[in-house]
């Protein structure tokens, strides 16, 4: 049975990924990732976990290097954050379109300038559409969960895709939590070998990242979207027998005291639990709220947010990121889209809140629901409304 | 790629490997580039002394010595670039355009 420790979630991370056993970890340090792969170089130094720590000069590198050490069928596994992103972005395409299962996690931190470390999800919302699987989790347990299954998921034949779990930057990367750390009987008996069916080896000669034409390349990006949508299915399966496994259970859109609430908020990462704390004080003052939040980005899981959604008469979407002169935060825009063909759904309002690490309170949360309950009732000449910003 | 050899306005998206992985070695010489051809390389061989210069400097690698020793581009693979005769030192290569 595994025991609940008082750990730093960055320095968890590190111990999950040796008990996965990782070979390749390529990476460049960058705030407030730091601690994460600093605590995977420590573990190789020791000898405590047998693998290739590559010390890149970029990010650029550190993608480059796990996409090599994956084609030749090496457990591969980085982390970065922000600008560090941001910097291996054209890299991303590419382990997404070579299939190659590389896990990344991202310790989300707004992108400059002004300079900023701390936490928003400005360069998770920039790698959107990169084709990697994206995980979004909201405290330090689920962080460790989510990396052990990011590999399982990644590296089914079915699937065969990275995996980016984003944890916001020191309101988790930093925090020492209580985190149950799994026995290393348990994580191989739930993670199979990795067998990627081509990698490259002299024996066998094969092409990867060809060039693609356009008599080719049109069929190769279909094959990829339809290859990442089927891959929900394998993640449900994965997080149900997780579940089964560890009793911890997770879906791609979880549910707090949502259930026949007329309004809803809806977020995705670390400020989801105060959120909850929002919500508690709101149901007890009389009103009439719940919370879902969004864990699973990418592959989008449409039909469980207008399952979650279709009795709500208001959804407040909270987005930790501006898309510029656009239509309202990036996620609300998405849920929009995704509720915006059914015969039945809320009205939609679009709040951004806690850039670049300003925190959110429990009555930071009132202010953006009442809002949102008022604008759905009146009307607002703007798209969207930013929150906690001083007039 | 894939399996199952098709020509390449055949081949459907499912036909394709994992990540368009090409698993047939060498099969980059299926790909016709002289069709990107709007000029091509025609080879006197009075002038020719068969110095073997153009079949160095082919950026291609599609000129090949014949039988009758005389070297001669391989039209599937030309693109007309002219490089050929531009470094011929015989002058024996003449660039002419494609008819439509």
């Amino acid at each position: 049975m595994a025991k609940r420790v008082g750990i730093e979630v960055s320095v968890a991370i590190g111990e999950v990924c040796k008990l996965i056993n990782v070979d390749v970890v390529a990476a460049y340090p960058i705030t407030p990732q730091t601690h994460i792969v600093e605590h995977l170089a420590e573990l190789v130094a020791d000898g405590e976990l047998d693998a290739s720590y590559i010390p890149v000069e970029s990010e650029h590198s550190a993608m480059s290097a796990c996409l090599g050490a994956s084609a030749v069928g090496a457990r591969a596994f980085t982390a970065t954050a922000g600008q560090g992103l941001e910097l291996m972005h054209e890299v991303l395409y590419v382990a997404s379109s070579m299939r190659l299962p590389i896990v990344m996690t991202v310790a989300n931190r707004p992108l400059s300038s002004p300079l900023s470390v701390w936490g928003d999800h400005s360069d998770a919302m920039a790698v959107r559409d990169t084709g990697w699987i994206q995980i979004f989790t909201e405290n330090g347990q689920e962080v460790v969960d989510s990396v052990l299954c990011a590999f399982r998921i990644g590296e089914d034949s079915r699937v065969l895709l990275p995996v980016m779990v984003h944890l916001d930057g020191f309101h988790l990367t930093h925090m020492i939590e209580p985190i149950y750390i799994p026995e290393q009987s348990e994580v191989d008996k739930f993670l199979p070998p990795f067998n990627y069916p081509l990698p490259l080896d002299p024996e066998r000669p094969l092409t990867m990242g060809a060039f693609g034409p356009p008599v080719i390349f049109p069929e190769t990006k279909k094959a990829q979207e339809v290859n990442l949508r089927a891959a929900k299915k394998v993640v449900l399966e994965c997080w149900d027998e997780f579940g089964k496994v560890f009793g911890r259970h997770y879906h791609p859109v979880e549910h707090y005291r949502s259930e026949g609430a007329r309004v809803l908020l809806l977020t995705m990462g670390s400020f989801s639990e105060t959120a909850a704390a929002a919500i508690d004080k709101m149901i007890t003052d009389g009103k009439d709220v719940g919370l879902i939040r969004l864990r699973l980005w990418r592959p989008f899981p449409f039909e469980e947010i207008r399952q979650a959604v279709k009795d709500a008469e208001v959804l407040i979407v909270l987005d930790r990121a501006i898309s510029f002169g656009g239509p309202g935060g990036p996620v609300c825009s998405e849920i929009r889209s995704a509720l915006y063909g059914e015969d039945k759904r809320p009205k939609i309002i679009s709040a951004v809140s806690g850039l670049g690490g300003r925190d959110i309170s429990i009555a930071g949360f009132e202010e953006i629901v009442g809002r949102g309950i008022e604008v759905s009732q009146t009307g607002s000449e703007q798209e969207f409304e930013v929150f906690g910003v001083r007039e | 790629m894939g399996k199952i050899f098709k020509s390449e306005t055949e081949v459907t998206w499912k036909d394709l490997d994992i990540g368009a992985i090409v698993t047939e070695p060498g099969s980059a010489s299926q790909y016709q580039t002289g069709g990107w051809r709007s000029q091509r390389p025609i080879v006197d061989t009075n002038l020719c002394n068969k110095c073997g210069l153009c079949y160095i400097y082919c950026p291609e690698g599609c000129i090949e010595q014949g039988e009758d020793e005389y070297f001669q581009p391989n039209m599937y693979y030309c693109k007309g670039c002219g490089i050929c005769a531009t470094e011929c030192p015989k002058k024996a290569i003449t660039i002419v355009e494609e008819e439509a």
